[in-house]
């Protein structure tokens, strides 16, 4: 038997009562029962990549629950280093599947599913955008490495010499990974740290946030200042502002 | 760090055919087209006052390497935020419409917002992907994908390839005209999200992935599509290209 994987883990301490999952790979779907609600449960497990096949694999999930258990909430757990990188998953239209992910998770918010992203151990670029940002509302856990791109690899395509990189990511939240630098942009509701059934518990039950939920929070905590007034600018100029 | 009074993206209010329309154009000159804080924010917004003053589209012309890596995460938040409300705006019924016709293409989260519109439009320059060939070829090796193999990246990559599998809706040549007549002749024209039509497209997506399991090159999947000289497709012309997407379509392969 190998050992639990750590999105298992967490789903445990979520869900005190019975939780019944489905291993496929480093995919989870599943269902739990919380303080006598049923929660439909997606996720991915071991910080995978998630290639073309595997969008799909989860897109079905979301689908089965829409057309089978309405208004039900559904949790998504993401532990992903990323899209896949390959030439299959290019050559088969890996945007259109992740995509394609993207708008079951929109749909099912649009009939009611309460949609909840928790982050676990690490999220990357697009796998973040389809799995945190497409829910309602995204959580991380204190320790979550978030990020759009290594800092190896980023220092070479932007031309910032690595050292300089690593002290722009200690002062600047819009370019710093982790959690608490996606808490102040906006990209994160919270952290739950501690008891993760009473963060849970809040999550279900507060109202689901206005649209522009993360540039007004981006603004508030100070991360990402430029966002909401920019868009509310062009959101209001008139026809000839010619901007 | 370069900056530009626009941040890499025009948008406005027009009419086109006597339609009035929105529209946001990313400026691949500056930064690759990179999605950032502000850039994100003007789109975003631009797309929330469609919904309100309801034009007959809001019109994306997509030249865009993904996230603005010199502010990754708000560039990526952007990203989210532009995805969510596109998908807001298309729920109203308000067709969004992608085109691609620059030199960057439409690469990183970019892509995952093209193919959220209600259609894209490309030329046969275009392309359309999340991993750029470099960082295939970076991470993976170059026997998994050689970065500098130029017909290698336009064959996986490619607008015309992007057709033939259902990536892209419209193929039209490089020129202003074209695209635009293409826009004009989807104006007004909303595809629902429901339920049903996100069925329907994953049992199509699950048949193209299944069907293409073992390709290992676009020629593969070009003739098991029924193309008969594939290696004839990189030299067609947009309109004899069509002619062929359409016999395709009409055999129902």
């Amino acid at each position: 038997m190998s050992e639990a994987s750590s999105t298992e883990r967490l789903i445990g301490k979520i869900f005190s009562d019975a939780v019944k999952l489905d291993i496929d790979g480093e995919l989870v779907t599943g269902e739990g029962r919380f303080e006598g609600t049923a929660v439909s449960i997606i996720g991915t497990l071991n910080q995978a990549a998630i290639g073309a096949d595997d969008a799909l694999v989860l897109a079905a999930a979301i689908l089965e629950v829409i057309r089978d258990k309405p208004r039900r909430p559904i949790l998504i757990i993401a532990d992903t280093s990323g899209h896949r990188l390959s030439r299959w998953d290019e050559l088969v239209g890996i945007s259109g599947c992740i995509a394609h992910l993207t708008k079951c998770i929109y749909v099912a918010r649009q009939r009611g599913h309460r949609v909840v992203s928790l982050v676990n151990e690490l999220a990357v670029s697009a796998a973040f955008m389809a799995l945190g940002m497409s829910s309602d509302e995204c959580y991380a856990l204190p320790q979550t490495e978030l990020r759009v791109m290594a800092a190896p690899a980023m220092a070479r395509i932007t031309k910032i010499p690595l050292d300089r990189l690593t002290e722009l990511f200690r002062s600047s939240p819009v370019i710093g990974p982790g959690a608490e630098n996606f808490l102040r942009i906006g990209a994160l509701r919270a952290i739950w740290n501690e008891n993760l059934a009473n963060h849970f518990r809040r999550a279900l039950s507060e109202p689901v946030q206005a649209a522009d939920y993360t540039r007004v929070l981006g603004e508030e905590r100070g991360g990402r200042k430029e966002a909401r007034p920019v868009a509310a600018l062009f959101r209001s100029e008139a026809p000839a502002g010619g901007k | 760090m370069p900056v530009a009074f626009d941040d890499g993206v025009v948008t406005g209010e027009g009419l086109i055919a006597g339609h009035r329309v929105l529209i946001a154009a990313q400026e691949g000159g500056f930064m690759g087209g990179a999605i950032g804080e502000v850039h994100g924010a003007k789109i975003t917004g631009l797309i929330e006052r469609a919904i309100e003053t309801r034009p007959a589209a809001v019109i994306l012309l997509l030249d865009s390497g993904g996230v603005r890596l010199q502010e990754a995460n708000a560039g990526l938040l952007a990203m989210g935020e532009i995805h969510r409300v596109l998908l807001d705006a298309r729920s109203t019924g308000l067709p969004i419409l992608g085109a691609i016709g620059g030199r960057n293409g439409c690469y990183g989260g970019t892509s995952i917002i093209a193919r959220c519109c209600d259609c894209l439009i490309a030329s046969e320059e275009g392309r359309l992907s999340i991993s750029g060939p470099e960082v295939i070829e970076t991470v993976e090796g170059i026997e998994e994908f050689d970065a500098q193999d130029r017909a290698l990246v336009w064959r996986t990559m490619g607008a015309k390839h992007r057709r033939l599998i259902d990536e892209i809706d419209v193929i039209v040549p490089d020129d202003m005209s074209a695209f635009r007549n293409a826009i004009i002749a989807q104006l007004n024209v909303s595809r629902p999200l429901s339920l049903e039509t996100l069925e329907a497209e994953q049992s199509a997506l699950r048949r193209r992935v299944e069907r293409f399991r073992d390709a290992a090159d676009a020629r593969d999947i070009w003739r098991a599509l029924g193309v008969d000289s594939p290696e004839c497709v990189s030299e067609m012309e947009a309109d004899d290209f069509n002619r062929l997407v359409e016999g395709l379509e009409g055999s129902g392969s």
